[in-house]
């Protein structure tokens, strides 16, 4: 059964030829429109998007979210909308309008970048190339630059501040997240996301389940998502690198962020979780796009978990984490899956899977034996009795913090 | 279609734009801008070679690669320095550090 | 005139038009935005060539590191002026002439040299660049020797600018 954006596009350039255009052009019009067509495809989505975290935050604090406009407040992120859109827009004063207009629009886009390598059915993908998942890192590079240009351009300390340390930390978690990427590209010898999701005949979760929770939390840290939001964090900072940004413009910027998480769940469900692979996706591949927003809502229902019950950890255990634990345990886990796929290349699928499961469970049991006599030896430090008001003919026994 | 001279000619150019930023600013970070565009002038140089000799032997990349790195360290080395001089002297313009520790 | 020349000297343009900015301007941080326009133009370059690792990760070290740690020490270094001192110390007019003469020696030895002129040669069906530089930098008797020392000096330069940079009080 041919799929109807192949056959869409078979249409639409034969009919350019036949038009006369030189083949080049036929190539740019029909590139045109494919890039028009994702773009809006997402962007209709981050707008539902909208909705759905204002329900599910609603349901997890146990009350009942947006409901009075539309059925069950399906129309509420148009409003939302409409309100950002009239509202004043200011720009600080000796702030520097080019940079400061330009950074809401590179950080919206480098999110829709990063759907044009995200293959959303066996035909129908933005482009297939074959360092694909480099590109994935390189988008997230060059939205960092973003935020630092949007923290300086505002002439504000807090700002500035908040910039500064939002890149630290996505800077620093970027580590931990392109080491527990490398893992899916080892195992499928190849660095384009199609080839990847193509050999997952069995899903890479179940081969390299901690190289799977790795990237799940340094991608969560690269958001900027709680328990990673203190940079954005209204009590803390004062809403961070965007404080001086009104209407669209900071419509733009929560735009991005919601759309960031569901790119993620989706490089992580292609990944990790086999992409649009399912059942009949083969022969039907409008079913592989469903299988494919499916795990990625999946997915995102567990970021916005994660989000509503965690609370907020702190700028320098945040950085010892990344450094001291993410790290690592990133390295470790990548040198454990290079020398075991490599040693394990000649025998049969149920054994490689289960070799390679059990690995990760022992890496995954030493570390939490670690970090369990670590936390005991935290623990016992910080309980011991101290007294605080001491007759004077008794012991003082201090205890040193 | 793109002849080999028109990559040769545009490396040149931006070599001697990064070459005149190096010479003519004050600032010692706007020398360390003009020393990364004289590499990345190499690069270019290094890749057109590589992919204009008929693609025998990956050399032309690695040594690009290499350049990539040798870029990074020093320029995290430089900036290390210049933050260093900067909480001495409370200047990085380089016609100011002029004298040595009296 | 092909399509792909039309590319590249727009693509040249722009970014031999971003390298001048960047040693002209005399706000240092439009300077290094300038510097991310110059060197994301690069990037393309290399795609034009064929290299697409090399262009992604142009991006990713260039830009996502270099860029924004010099982004970084210009806002550390920064005296809190509010019309910026001019940008040129006194010896600009000498930087020109021998830029000058310099980009005019390169192109006359440019000239004369008889395969300046050749063509791109297509590339096969089969040639994975990606693969090959893989494998060059890691195989024995391909490149592995100045791969591991250039992580060598990467670990000296981490270290080092650490220690330097270090505020002992």
């Amino acid at each position: 059964m041919g799929d109807p954006i192949t056959l869409i596009a078979n249409w639409l350039s034969g009919l350019l030829t036949g038009w006369g255009l030189a083949p080049w052009l036929v190539t740019l019009i029909m590139s045109v429109i494919g890039i028009v067509a994702i773009a809006t495809f997402v962007l209709l989505v981050d707008i539902f998007l909208v909705w759905v975290e204002r329900k599910v935050v609603a349901r997890f604090q146990d009350r009942l979210g947006p409901n009075r406009l539309g059925p069950f407040g399906l129309i509420q992120p148009i409003a939302d909308v409409l309100k950002l859109l009239i509202k004043e827009d200011i720009t600080p004063e000796g702030a520097d309008k080019i940079i400061f207009n330009l950074s809401p629009i590179i950080a919206l886009a480098t999110v829709i970048l990063l759907w044009g390598v995200i293959p959303l059915s066996p035909t129908i993908l933005g482009s297939d190339i074959n360092v694909g998942v480099l590109f994935i890192v390189a988008v997230g590079a060059f939205s960092t630059l973003g935020i630092i240009m949007a923290g300086w351009a505002s002439n504000n300390k807090f700002a500035l501040l908040g910039a500064f340390r939002t890149v630290a930390q996505l800077v620093s978690y970027e580590i931990p997240m392109v080491i527990s990427l490398e893992v899916p590209v080892l195992l499928a010898r190849s660095m384009g996301i199609h080839t990847i999701v193509n050999s997952q005949n069995v899903w890479y979760i179940v081969i390299a389940p901690v190289a799977g929770l790795l990237f799940f939390i340094s991608s969560i840290a690269e958001l900027g998502r709680t328990p990673f939001d203190l940079l954005e964090a209204e009590s803390e900072i004062v809403a961070g690198f965007h404080i001086e940004y009104t209407g669209m413009k900071f419509g733009l910027f929560y735009a991005g962020e919601l759309l960031h998480a569901l790119t993620v769940s989706a490089l992580f469900s292609s990944l990790f979780l086999g992409g649009w692979r399912g059942p009949f996706a083969d022969q039907i591949p409008l079913l592989g796009v469903v299988y494919l927003f499916i795990k990625s809502f999946f997915i995102y229902f567990v970021i916005m978990w994660i989000k509503y019950s965690f609370p907020r950890i702190r700028i320098d255990h945040m950085l010892a984490f990344n450094w001291k634990f993410l790290t690592p345990l990133s390295l470790s886990v990548l040198i454990m899956t290079a020398i075991l796929s490599k040693v394990l290349q000649g025998v049969s699928q149920p054994v490689y899977i289960l070799t390679m499961l059990l690995a990760n469970i022992v890496i995954a049991w030493i570390t939490l034996t670690i970090v369990r006599r670590y936390a005991h030896v935290q623990r016992k430090q910080f309980t011991e009795f101290r007294p605080v008001a001491v007759p004077e003919k008794a012991q003082v026994t201090t205890t040193n913090p | 279609m793109i002849p080999l001279s028109w990559f040769l000619v545009f490396s040149a150019g931006l070599f001697s734009i990064g070459l005149f930023g190096v010479l003519a600013r004050k600032n010692a970070i706007a020398i360390l801008m003009g020393i990364e565009l004289m590499l990345n002038s190499v690069n270019i140089n290094l890749v057109a070679f590589w992919r204009y000799r008929g693609l025998d032997g990956i050399a032309g990349q690695v040594f690009a690669v290499i350049v990539f790195a040798v870029a990074a360290a020093e320029v995290a080395v430089g900036l290390a320095l210049f933050i260093s001089i900067y909480r001495r002297r409370n200047t990085i313009a380089a016609d100011e550090i002029d004298l040595l520790k009296w | 005139m092909p399509p792909v020349q039309i590319l590249f000297i727009i693509i040249a343009a722009a970014t031999l038009g971003a390298a001048l900015m960047v040693v002209t301007t005399s706000n240092l941080v439009h300077s290094a935005l300038w510097l991310v326009v110059a060197l994301f133009g690069i990037a393309v370059f290399f795609i034009l060539l064929d290299a697409a690792f090399l262009a992604v990760a142009q991006v990713v070290i260039y830009i996502g590191a270099i860029a924004i740690l010099m982004i970084f020490a210009i806002m550390l270094t920064r005296k809190m002026v509010k019309n910026p001192s001019p940008q040129f110390n006194t010896n600009w007019a000498w930087g020109i002439v021998i830029s000058v003469v310099f980009f005019a020696g390169l192109f006359w030895m440019l000239n004369s040299w008889p395969g300046v002129n050749t063509s791109m040669p297509a590339l096969g069906p089969n040639i994975n660049p990606v693969v090959d530089l893989g494998e060059a930098l890691v195989s024995p008797d391909a490149y592995v020797l100045p791969f591991e020392v250039a992580s060598v000096l990467l670990m000296a330069a981490l270290v080092g600018s650490i220690f330097i940079a270090w505020n002992r009080k």
